[in-house]
């Protein structure tokens, strides 16, 4: 019984650890990665001027609003498509500290070659 | 006896496959005689015909038909003329495109010159996968010869991605094969195979494999548009030249924070923009290039 006793005690601590360790986790998480949601349509991407901070993760959510897009951003060499109908989320860590222009790399009409934006690297 | 700028770059060893002539020292200036394997050929670009910008272009109906005069009127008519692509300007209405391809054919149907080569660019193709453009000029990437000179014409647009493609890629696999390493080989492109400025979007996403494919062979020259400017560039061996366009010019890589279409000049008329001759002598693979403005004067 003693013993019984013992593993379900050993259990429920270890459960509760793995609750905290978890929880912990995911605040951590949400306190140290920066999310920003952006849509794009033709032809311009809102916002367009992105400040993110050195050495902090990134999670882009992009929404297309319209149609296929692309989002390149060679100064950071980060690139994804954008469909329509879904939300496409890219991950990265900036390294350096600066102002990275992204630009649309999925020809999407007249206005194309202006679809652009900056994303701003701060210490 | 004239020398030409190419003739006094060997004589001071300081020749390279392509020669850039300078005013004055043209290939089209020479005695009108050419020897049997001698040949050239002239590139026009970027005539997005069908745009409207004042700004720009207070001419843009007129352009391209000024240039199209121009050409007739070399002393020395080419073999061939290339097109490398964005004949049209785009737009989003299919019956419109197709109004523009044919606006595009009828002007340069003046030509005297009757083989013209012509390619897309993204404008032309991008949003409807080159189906119009097929329609009024056949294949989008096809090769052809020419005096001893291989023509590779490769479609880096019709992917609005600007992906050549793995099918392109191997049909460009299959088709060196075919020659030997040391084959005079010429490429056309709309867009730069190589990434000239990335920030502007001025690569072509899958161009490096087509480097690859192109490195072993000894002679290679790339000739493409895209960028409405002349640049010159060597990714080892292979040289790659863009031409000027026949609507706006665009400012040098990197040279403004945002690519503009730089504003039209009243003081010069039509600067920036005009097309180009290549001579290639022989069974040498040297291309001597002379840049012409709209009018046909020589730059």
């Amino acid at each position: 019984m003693r013993s019984g006793k013992a593993r379900f005690l050993a259990v429920s601590v270890a459960a509760a650890v793995c609750i905290m360790f978890i929880v912990s986790a995911f605040a951590i998480a949400a306190e140290t990665e920066q999310v920003i949601q952006i849509t794009a349509k033709r032809f311009e991407y809102s916002p367009k001027d992105i400040t993110v901070k050195k050495g902090v993760p990134v999670i882009l959510e992009f929404t297309s609003l319209d149609r296929l897009h692309g989002f390149s951003c060679p100064g950071l060499g980060i690139r994804s498509d954008i469909p329509p109908k879904k939300v496409t989320k890219l991950r990265f860590v900036p390294q350096k500290v600066g102002t990275f222009p992204f630009h649309c790399d999925n020809f999407c009409g007249g206005g194309h070659e202006g679809m652009t934006g900056t994303i701003k690297v701060t210490e | 006896m004239k020398i030409y700028r190419r003739d006094f770059l060997k004589l001071m060893g300081l020749g390279s496959a392509v020669f850039v002539l300078g005013p004055g020292n043209s290939v089209f200036a020479s005695d009108g005689k050419m020897a049997s394997d001698d040949f050239l050929f002239v590139q026009l670009s970027d005539s997005h015909w069908g745009f409207t910008g004042p700004k720009v272009n207070p001419d843009a109906t007129g352009t391209l038909k000024k240039a199209v005069g121009a050409v007739n009127s070399l002393e020395l008519q080419p073999d061939f003329i290339m097109f490398t692509g964005d004949l049209t300007h785009t737009t989003d209405d299919d019956k419109e495109r197709r109004k523009r391809l044919a606006g595009f054919r009828d002007i340069i149907s003046d030509l005297k010159v009757k083989s013209v080569r012509f390619m897309p660019g993204e404008h032309d193709a991008a949003l409807d996968e080159g189906e119009a453009f097929k329609e009024f000029f056949g294949k989008t990437h096809y090769t052809f010869d020419h005096k001893g000179v291989h023509f590779i014409v490769l479609d880096n647009v019709s992917d609005p991605g600007s992906n050549i493609g793995e099918s392109q890629l191997q049909w460009l696999s299959d088709d060196l094969k075919t020659l030997g390493k040391d084959s005079r080989i010429v490429v056309f492109t709309h867009r730069p195979l190589f990434d000239l400025y990335p920030d502007w979007d001025w690569y072509t996403r899958d161009g490096a494999k087509a480097i690859e494919l192109l490195m072993p062979y000894s002679n290679v020259t790339v000739f493409y548009g895209h960028i409405h400017q002349e640049h010159h560039h060597k990714t080892a061996h292979i040289g790659h030249h863009s031409a000027k366009g026949l609507m706006y010019p665009l400012p040098a890589p990197g040279s403004l924070p945002k690519k503009i279409q730089l504003p039209w000049d009243d003081a010069k008329p039509y600067k920036g923009l005009g097309f180009r001759g290549i001579e290639t002598k022989g069974k040498q693979a040297e291309y001597a290039i002379t840049e012409f403005g709209v009018k046909g004067e020589k730059l």
